[in-house]
């Protein structure tokens, strides 16, 4: 009689056990799956704001030069030509998936990948090693923030009709920017953090689900000098 | 002839395209024209009197570099003001394809209007993306002029038309003659470097690495390097029993930079690409330096296909250690390659160059007529 009670209460110990896990296996899934969505939402707040700074330069609002310095930085945050493979590389290591969600794409100049290129340095590009996403739209971003705070910028917009409505967009779009990564990091780093813990290690909770990286960039459009 | 120039670069900021503006314009006022420069520079700065400055340039990224340029409404307006007043013959612009001065130049102009392209562009570089920009500003020039044949096919493959080919000039009376540095070239020979430390297509490296190779059948060789970068960094890439045997200089005055190229027993330009003319080899020549380059094109061109300066294979230092040793062990070799380069390099003296300028000048005012203008809507 004994024994049938040690038995049955040993049994609940292990599915109180067993739930438990599986309720935490449950809250990481979910984790990474808002993690996933965080990421879907800031590549679309990126290619928003690529896509409209894009829009300003061929307005024809804008002094050529302006223009152009515009143009090239939208350009480069989409170019998916040589640098695809080395994109996919760095999806997969990403997302734990080597497909792009939508128009995810990393740029590689030189054509070196981030595997041989060297990586380092700022701007990136001097060195002819990898180049990669963030530091083309980082690239943007300073584009953007020269040519908005040249003297007279604002004043040139009221010359041409609907100048000043583009570069709201710009902006508007570069402020979602801002929140769509703040977003991503943030459950990134509570994926990072639940991953981290000792019995999801132990009992390997997350599967194959890949870790999250955050997305570092400079986001800023006001003038920090 | 009245001429106005404009320059894409920070007038105060070292480097080749400037450098190319200012021996031109000043061949040009000594042939008797009248030259007006307007380049990105602070108002305060000292400047020659043929230049106007635009106001300050602004470091942004672009095509894949970092650059001081000068652009947006003021700079716009700084432009027509100075097309305005200078009432030129003809415009010369200088990378056209860069977002500063020459293009808003080039945008608010009518008339003669002459470009000079300095750098190619990798196909990989141009953009689509900005080809409406260009393609209005560039359908205005009458007459194109590249540096170098790289920079050549920058127009006939992807800005579209041809362009005469006319080289960078060097001043080669200013290399001719210079007193070695202290001490240097030594008894046990030198071979010598001069550029960027830290752009690895300058090809520094690839030099060091030859060094190593050179270094113990020779124990008096040395080796000179002077260019900006980070001089540490470079040391540090020798063995420890090699580096008090590499004298690096850092960034050197235009005087200086002369006698480097008189302190060497051997000129290196190990450069693995990117360079459209090699203005520092020329200058080396004009030294009448015993020259080991890589086997580029712009070096091919320029050292008559290795007939002015041994040519060794591009990124290859058992290569380059095997031509630099052979020169270093051959004085008479040396002297015959030094005196091959200063009768090649005579082709790319400034009074030379100036003159094949001034004739696409001429030619693109004759089909005119009228003098520079400012366009309608700009």
């Amino acid at each position: 009689m004994m024994l049938f009670f040690y038995l049955v209460a040993a049994l609940l110990v292990l599915v109180l056990i067993g739930t438990y896990l599986s309720w935490r296996a449950g809250r990481l899934d979910r984790l990474h799956a808002r993690t996933d969505n965080a990421l879907t939402a800031l590549d679309l707040a990126l290619v928003r704001r690529s896509a409209s700074a894009y829009e300003l330069a061929a307005s024809g609002a804008l002094d050529p030069a302006t223009s152009l310095l515009l143009a090239d930085a939208a350009g480069r945050t989409k170019d998916g030509g040589p640098g695809l493979a080395a994109a996919r590389a760095e999806a997969r290591a990403l997302t734990g998936s080597s497909a792009l969600p939508g128009n995810f794409v990393f740029i590689s100049h030189g054509g070196g990948s981030p595997a041989d290129g060297d990586g380092s340095g700022d701007g990136a590009y001097s060195r002819g090693g990898a180049y990669s996403r963030d530091l083309a739209e980082s690239d943007l971003t300073r584009a953007l923030r020269a040519a908005f705070s040249q003297p007279g910028f604002r004043a040139s917009l009221k010359e041409s009709d609907g100048a000043e409505e583009l570069v709201a967009e710009v902006e508007a779009a570069a402020h979602q920017v801002f929140l769509a990564r703040k977003f991503y990091n943030d459950v990134a780093a509570r994926t990072i953090d639940a991953r981290h813990r000792p019995l999801a290690r132990v009992f390997h909770l997350s599967g194959t689900a890949a870790e999250p990286a955050f997305f570092e960039m400079e986001d800023s459009l006001a003038d920090e000098e | 002839m009245r001429i106005g120039i404009a320059c894409p670069y920070s007038w105060d900021v070292p480097g080749g395209v400037q450098q190319h503006i200012r021996d031109l314009a000043e061949a040009l006022i000594a042939m008797g024209h009248e030259v007006s420069v307007i380049a990105p520079a602070d108002d305060d700065l000292p400047l020659p009197d043929y230049v106007v400055p635009a106001g300050g340039a602004l470091a942004v990224p672009y095509n894949g570099s970092v650059a001081r340029l000068a652009f947006g409404p003021l700079s716009a307006a700084r432009a027509r003001r100075w097309l305005r007043e200078g009432n030129f013959d003809v415009l010369h612009v200088h990378e056209p394809t860069v977002p500063s001065l020459p293009l808003l130049a080039c945008w608010a102009a009518s008339g003669p209007i002459v470009a000079t392209v300095h750098t190619s562009i990798p196909k990989s570089r141009v953009l689509l993306a900005t080809h409406f920009v260009l393609r209005s500003a560039l359908e205005k020039i009458n007459g194109r002029i590249a540096v170098s044949e790289a920079a050549r096919s920058t127009f006939v493959e992807h800005l579209g038309g041809d362009a005469v080919l006319i080289p960078n000039g060097v001043t080669t009376a200013r290399y001719r003659h210079a007193r070695p540095l202290d001490g240097w070239p030594g008894e046990g020979g030198a071979i010598g470097f001069l550029g960027r430390m830290d752009e690895p297509r300058k090809g520094l490296p690839l030099l060091l690495k030859a060094f190593e190779i050179l270094a113990p059948a020779r124990p008096g060789l040395r080796l000179l390097i002077a260019g900006p970068g980070d001089a540490g960094e470079a040391r540090d890439r020798l063995p420890a029993a090699l580096r008090d045997r590499v004298r690096i200089l850092g960034p050197v005055s235009e005087e200086e930079k002369v006698r480097v190229l008189h302190s060497v027993d051997v000129f290196c330009s190990p450069n693995t690409g990117g360079e459209s003319f090699g203005i520092v080899t020329a200058e080396a020549m004009a030294a009448g330096a015993a020259i080991v380059a890589s086997d580029i094109e712009a070096f091919r061109m320029v050292l008559r296909d290795g007939a002015a300066g041994e040519l060794f294979a591009v990124g290859d230092p058992a290569a380059l250690a095997r031509a630099a040793g052979a020169l270093l062990d051959d004085p008479a070799r040396r002297a015959e390659l030094s005196a091959a380069a200063l009768d090649a390099v005579r082709d790319y003296d400034w009074s030379v160059v100036a003159r094949a300028v001034l004739s696409v000048y001429e030619t693109v005012v004759l089909g005119r007529g009228a003098p520079v203008r400012i366009a309608e809507g700009a």
